[in-house]
């Protein structure tokens, strides 16, 4: 009988710890696939975050780094400068990418420093116990903004990948969501340009994944499906923002 | 030996690294620092190593993770303020059992202080300055020889214990210009890191985390950090003593304050004082059982710092009551003068042996034409 | 022998320069040096002044409390540094920015118009080589030959050119001495 679905043998054989209807789930098999087909596992580093997926290192079976929440950018800028001819990818989280790690994430995409990453928002603070994120929704309840978020108080939501495009290091910048087969098809695309583009030399690419989190949002796992489709993505839109392949 | 060669201590000690094999350098702008980066930047692509100038001292310090990561010597350098905002990623470091060099030019402080030679960050050297139970290898030069050899010396107890190991110096240590001479060739050792995340390339795959979430891990871990320690303090202790044989009194002093002490001594057996000076090298293993036993052999202590008095505890500790110890210091940027030191010197021989020393005046030399 | 000389005047004098070569001649000719320099936090325009220790035996504290010499270039730190010279030291005074009556009489003073004899050769920038020329020629610490031959080899290459202009400057100093 011919095997057709098989554990990308980037992953590891562990159960991962995540929530029902979490997406980094799928996020992690992505890039798994991704690093699979391009036949790099060997020649990986992968540098991973502090959040949710603090215990990446525990799924990829490739080898990784644990960094300071933030500065995962960093921590792959002194990978990559040494070790050139290695693919080396972050996986972040808002808080991570966006809050405490700005000034990192920024300056390695200015410095178009040639690695790939993989920036997962979801709007909150998922491990600490649902915190308002930078990317938290104006009117989004969190722990630390009772009542919703209202940007008097609080500020607006960041949009990174509008951020960071402008950029002249930035070879690639996508935003994506993980919602139907046909966007995890696409953020797969994304996530292989993102790759491809590091083994071409072009600089920084950053896919934005527009992720769900049912338990700290306090909704059923289809209601935050709906919920990125809806209400994220229209202040979040999909699409490429930069791609210097044309 | 090759030439001598007039040069800064900043300068020394990126010859003293490149020499040493450190092949990559992560770094930012400060003030009395500064010339390292620069002429890192200049001879790090000579040698086919990575220079980066970095967008903060977060960042530096993060870069020399991700570089310490993959086995390569790594090192970074910093002023007073620039080291306290390392000291989240020195934490990680330690915790994930890395090696790499940090070189401190201490400056005055707290806060922005100034940019005057000051020995205020002793505590957050050897006491290890970041979260959690760790120290760094702390060795302290005072001379411009010295910048170039204790690169080498870090790098080595980096490697051999796994663990961050830093390079206290201070303004006038780093600015000073004396002739040096630099070696054909060092010797230094650098071990085997099959442990480094270069790829799993026919092996299984590293992981170098410092998160150990079930706390019997991470007590294990802490053990082990604990168990590198007490394996250095018993390897790794190094002093250097002057005339401390017949000496009634030690001045206690590391680093360019040691310099200063040195001159005091001189003056001070000029005079017939019995004066000898005991001068850490390492900090951190600290030299206590060398100092205990002076303080059996009878001998009394005045511990020298440009600070509040930050070394003087680790001296007391190792003295333990069994003989006085006695400190003078001076904050903020300000340097302490021979003759100054001397006075406190005579102070000190006075109370302590009044039978043998009723030296009475001091011995300022201001205006007396000495 | 033992000489400890503070040279102190403002950012864009050369004091660090003119302390550099005394230490790289004093090398030269196998003395032990130290060279120590202070400034403000200023580019240009703020204080600057460099510790020169050069030495017969090895050198203890690279700071003089009490300096031998101090060259002065300009009235300000002049009258922050004047005071701790020894009793029979040496002042050496840049009398076209320090005002004579302000010098102490305790010490061996040579008063030399720096600014003026720097212009009289071409460039007012000079002055700082007339003082070190003035310095050398005066105490004898080091040789006038050598801190000429040190000239090509502290000043950057992209400086050399300025280099006839200093060694003419240095023996404007040194012969206003031996007069």
């Amino acid at each position: 009988m011919e095997k057709v679905f098989t554990r990308p043998k980037t992953l590891s054989d562990v159960q991962m710890a995540y929530c029902a209807g979490c997406t980094h789930g799928i996020a992690h098999r992505l890039v798994a696939e991704v690093i699979d087909e391009l036949g790099v596992r060997e020649n990986t580093v992968g540098v991973c975050p502090v959040g949710c997926s603090v215990f990446l290192y525990e799924y990829f079976e490739c080898d990784t780094i644990e960094a300071a929440h933030g500065r995962a950018p960093a921590v792959a800028t002194g990978v990559k400068r040494c070790l050139p001819d290695r693919v080396v990818f972050t996986y972040q989280g808002d808080g991570d990418l966006a809050a405490i790690g700005t000034a990192e994430i920024v300056h390695a995409a200015s410095r178009g420093e040639n690695i790939s990453v993989m920036f997962i928002n979801n709007a909150i603070y998922g491990m600490t116990g649902g915190q308002m994120a930078p990317t938290t929704m104006l009117g989004q309840e969190s722990t630390t903004t009772p009542g919703g978020r209202d940007h008097a108080r609080a500020g607006y939501p960041m949009r990174v990948c509008e951020l960071l495009s402008p950029l002249e290091g930035v070879a690639y910048a996508a935003r994506v969501s993980l919602t139907s087969p046909a966007n995890v098809a696409k953020a797969k695309r994304a996530i292989k340009t993102a790759f491809q583009n590091q083994l071409d030399g072009k600089g920084l690419s950053i896919v934005e994944m527009l992720s769900t989190c049912p338990t700290q949002w306090g909704v059923s796992p289809l209601d935050a499906f709906r919920h990125v489709d809806e209400v994220m993505t229209a202040y979040y839109p999909l699409g490429v923002y930069k791609d210097v392949n044309g | 030996m090759g030439k001598r060669i007039l040069m800064k201590g900043n300068e020394a000690v990126v010859h003293g690294a490149i020499a040493a094999q450190c092949r990559a350098f992560f770094g930012y702008p400060i003030t009395p620092q500064n010339e390292v980066p620069e002429y890192m930047s200049k001879c790090m692509p000579e040698v086919g190593g990575v220079f980066l100038q970095a967008e903060s001292e977060i960042a530096a310090i993060n870069m020399v993770y991700g570089a310490a990561c993959v086995g390569v010597r790594a090192m970074t350098s910093s002023s007073s303020p620039g080291i306290s905002l390392k000291m989240e990623g020195i934490s990680y470091i330690a915790g994930a059992q890395l090696p790499c060099v940090i070189v401190n030019v201490q400056r005055g402080g707290p806060g922005l202080g100034n940019i005057a030679p000051a020995q205020s960050d002793y505590f957050q050297a050897v006491k290890g300055g970041g979260h959690g139970d760790y120290k760094l290898l702390t060795i302290a030069p005072w001379s411009v020889q010295e910048m170039f050899e204790h690169a080498a010396l870090a790098f080595d107890l980096a490697d051999r214990y796994r663990n961050p190991a830093m390079i206290l110096s201070d303004a006038i240590v780093g600015q000073m210009l004396e002739p040096i001479e630099i070696p054909d060739c060092v010797d230094t050792d650098i071990p085997a890191k099959p442990w480094a995340t270069t790829g799993a390339s026919g092996r299984s795959r590293n992981i170098l985390t410092s998160l150990y979430i079930v706390p019997e891990d991470l007590e294990r871990i802490n053990l082990k950090i604990q168990a590198k320690y007490a394996a250095a303090s018993l390897r790794e202790v190094r002093y250097q003593e002057f005339d401390v044989e017949d000496a009634d009194l030690v001045l206690v002093a590391y680093g360019s304050t040691a310099r200063i002490c040195r001159t005091s001594m001189t003056m001070a057996r000029k005079k017939g004082l019995k004066v000898g000076l005991f001068r850490p090298i390492s900090l951190f293993p600290f030299p206590s059982a060398r100092l205990a036993e002076l303080a059996r052999l009878g001998k009394q202590f005045l511990t020298v710092e440009m600070s509040a008095g930050q070394m003087v505890e680790d001296v007391r500790l190792a003295v333990n009551g069994v003989s006085t110890v006695d400190f003078y210091g001076r904050l903020g940027g300000m340097v302490p003068g021979p003759v100054e030191i001397l006075d406190q010197a005579g102070l000190s021989l006075e109370r302590m042996h009044p039978k043998s020393y009723t030296v009475g005046a001091r011995f300022g030399m201001v205006g007396s034409g000495e | 022998m033992h000489e400890e000389v503070i040279m102190s005047g403002t950012g864009g004098q050369g004091i660090m320069i003119m302390g550099q070569i005394l230490a790289h001649a004093a090398m030269t000719e196998g003395r032990h040096v130290v060279w120590f320099p202070s400034y403000g936090p200023e580019a240009r325009g703020g204080t600057a002044d460099c510790t020169v220790i050069v030495s017969t035996d090895e050198i203890g504290s690279p700071i003089s409390a009490h300096p031998d010499t101090l060259v002065g270039m300009h009235q300000f730190l002049f009258n922050r540094y004047q005071p701790i010279v020894k009793i029979g030291g040496r002042l050496i005074v840049n009398t076209s920015l320090i005002d004579p009556a302000t010098v102490r009489t305790d010490c061996d003073v040579v008063m030399v118009p720096a600014n003026v004899l720097a212009e009289e050769i071409g460039n007012v920038r000079a002055a700082n080589m007339v003082m070190l020329g003035v310095y050398v020629a005066s105490t004898g610490v080091v040789s006038v030959e050598s801190v000429l031959a040190s000239l090509p080899e502290v000043f950057p290459s992209h400086r050399h050119k300025l280099i006839p202009l200093n060694e003419s400057a240095l023996r404007k100093g040194a012969e206003l001495v031996r007069g």
